[in-house]
């Protein structure tokens, strides 16, 4: 049973005071749209969803990062224009240029009242420098290793977790290998017959012989 | 509807050992309070001495594959563990991020590589979710049978590597996979394959039951209470099983929800939440099972649901086995080719023999998903391993490892 966001989100606002919410829709059908949270009030919106008697959403199931690159989106508007005399209305397209961000999703459930998922979502401010988010671990202790898999594997930082280390990745290792711009090293072995991918790959390591 | 089992009136418990055990309740620590996550080792002086640390694993039979334990020990007692991991991780997910969305379904078989169906049934139901995808009655049943079927081996060899672990060497184990090769040996006629299955399509399944198929599966389900009466009669109220497992690992019901813990360690501390009766996927709900409950918490209930659950899951087989109709198996909506589903995101479920497995899936509307996250059962169950550990002796440690029921396939990913 999924929750209602619409009635969900002025009850949250009420309770957290400042707290800037916004509902982000999901196109599918009967898909489940999700809450974005202000960092600032994310920690006091989860003490909130765990406590509150009518939601209880004690259950913290799926903690993950979606990396978002810098994208230009193209907005269509109705644009009203004096054309020959005549005022008509013109579709016009103007391309938004939307930076890049890494986001954290929380998808909730509550195991007392048996309903669910709530999805939470939580912003960083660039993909470089404001990178850091609050960490939810202390609402719900299950986020503690996957938030240290999405700062493993997105480098995502969250602030207030009780050991952020890498995960999955050893230690000293420098990149985030879920981002989408990753590079991946050059693990070139020699072939003595290359094709294909291995072959492009030799031509940069053998130029003389044309990668053969 | 929802019939809940508490603990059992047969239960053998030993008088006077409640969920204290033998170091009894007063030595144990306190559960963690809430937000203190698992604070940092003390390594240098704790009071009584130096402490000594010790790297269990990567490589140890007793760790269930390549997964290290780093134990800071004060004389026996376990003060202090984290748990590593990473050795397996070839990045699961950002292989799905570069291939087709049916180009992953051989992958999950490698997730949980002993639950291969149960991995290929989440997946495919995400998607089916995201795509608005219905699979005909034929294949909902041949669903529920196989996943029923992986999770009556998985707990049985789970049963078996509990009792390795504590001691009992190469019998219990033997006889339980004795009882899982009948079962590979189904899942052989069926898809091909013992383990990497690779058997459930968007839509459906991939081909349909060989004949004579539901006569051999009859016959291992009507085999498998004999097995099940057996290992009790030797194990259940066995003297050294009982004083190995009981009050030892206890997690606290509050620990348990909060931690994300779940499938059969969940219900083990009380907690009623069966994703097969909560969300009713598939056809789950044309069912009547119950769902075992513990009321310790200790390695003993975990041992004792997952025989609790294989009697509940022959129940389910029995009526599927029976019920089975004629027809397609799969929807004819579905394309195999040319897939692209529209853009927007969707999280499925699936109560897995491990626990909740999860996918959460972005589509952009291409045909490779933009995001495919795996929320592996087993990974997170981990989460709570110290908190378990803390007091107790090495020797603990492993069998309470053991009955978190972990495969390192899906841990690291």
């Amino acid at each position: 049973m999924a929750l209602k966001l619409d009635e969900l989100k002025p009850r949250v606002e009420a309770a957290v005071p400042g707290a800037a919410l916004q509902i982000v829709p999901n196109p599918i059908p009967g898909g489940q749209p999700s809450l974005l949270v202000d960092n600032a009030h994310a920690l006091e919106v989860a003490r909130f969803l765990r406590d509150d008697p009518a939601l209880r959403l004690d259950y913290a199931s799926n903690v993950t990062g979606v990396d978002w690159l810098d994208t230009v989106l193209q907005e269509k508007h109705k644009v009203k224009q004096v054309v020959e005399g005549v005022e008509r209305e013109i579709e016009e397209t103007t391309e938004v240029k939307r930076p890049g961000y890494l986001e954290v999703v929380y998808h909730l459930y509550s195991m007392e009242l048996k309903h669910g998922p709530l999805v939470l979502r939580l912003r960083t401010g660039n993909r470089t420098d404001q990178v850091s988010v609050p960490s939810l671990t202390p609402v719900w202790r299950g986020a503690e290793f996957q938030e240290r898999e999405v700062y493993d594997l997105y480098g995502v930082v969250f602030d207030g977790h009780p050991d952020l280390r890498r995960i999955l990745m050893w230690e000293g290792f420098k990149d985030y290998p879920m981002r989408k711009d990753y590079v991946e090293p050059d693990d070139y072995e020699y072939e003595p017959t290359p094709h294909d991918e291995v072959m492009e790959k030799a031509k940069g390591h053998y130029p003389a012989q044309h990668g053969v | 509807m929802n019939e809940v089992l508490q603990g059992r009136d047969a239960s053998p418990r030993r008088p006077g050992c409640g969920s204290g055990g033998r170091l009894g309740e007063a030595s144990l620590p306190a559960p963690a309070p809430e937000g203190a996550g698992a604070p940092g080792f003390a390594l240098t002086r704790n009071g009584h001495g130096s402490l000594l640390e010790l790297s269990i694993g990567p490589q140890h039979p007793s760790t269930h594959g390549v997964f290290r334990m780093d134990v800071a020990l004060d004389g026996e007692r376990v003060v202090g563990l984290k748990p590593v991991f990473g050795y397996l991780h070839r990045n699961h997910e950002k292989i799905g991020e570069n291939t087709t969305y049916l180009g992953s379904m051989p992958y999950t078989d490698r997730l949980d590589y002993f639950c291969s169906l149960t991995n290929n049934w989440a997946y495919a139901l995400t998607v089916e979710k995201l795509a608005g995808l219905q699979p005909p009655p034929r294949a909902e049943y041949i669903r529920i049978i196989t996943a029923e079927l992986t999770r009556l081996q998985n707990h049985a060899s789970l049963v078996g590597f509990l009792l390795q672990d504590m001691g009992a060497m190469g019998t219990p184990l033997m006889y339980a996979f004795r009882e899982r090769e009948k079962v590979l040996d189904l899942f052989e006629s069926l898809t091909g394959a013992r383990m990497m299955c690779n058997y459930m399509r968007f839509g459906g399944c991939r081909c349909d039951l060989p004949p004579g198929w539901l006569e051999q599966a009859k016959e291992v389900v009507d085999g498998f209470p004999r097995f099940l009466d057996e290992l009790e009669a030797l194990l259940s109220e066995n003297e050294i099983l009982l004083s190995r497992t009981q009050g030892v690992g206890v997690l606290p019901r509050e620990l348990a929800v909060s931690a994300g813990i779940t499938g059969p360690m969940l219900r083990a501390s009380g907690v009623n939440y069966d994703i097969r009766k909560v969300d009713q996927y598939g056809i789950y709900d044309r069912f009547a099972f119950r769902v075992p409950m513990g009321d310790h918490g200790d390695v003993y209930d975990r041992y004792m649901i997952r025989v609790l659950e294989m009697r509940e899951s022959l129940k389910i087989l029995e009526a599927a086995l029976r019920d089975i109709p004629e027809g397609p198996i799969v929807d004819p909506k579905a394309k195999l080719r040319g897939f692209r589903p529209k853009a927007g995101e969707v999280y499925g479920r699936i109560e897995a023999p491990k626990g909740e497995l999860g996918f959460y899936l972005i589509s952009d509307g291409s045909p490779q998903p933009y995001r495919y996250r795996v929320r592996p059962p087993s990974f997170i169950n981990l989460t709570v391993l110290e908190d378990m550990c803390r007091g107790r002796h090495v020797a603990d440690v492993v069998i309470i490892l053991g009955s978190v029921d972990i495969v390192m396939g899906e841990v690291d990913r």
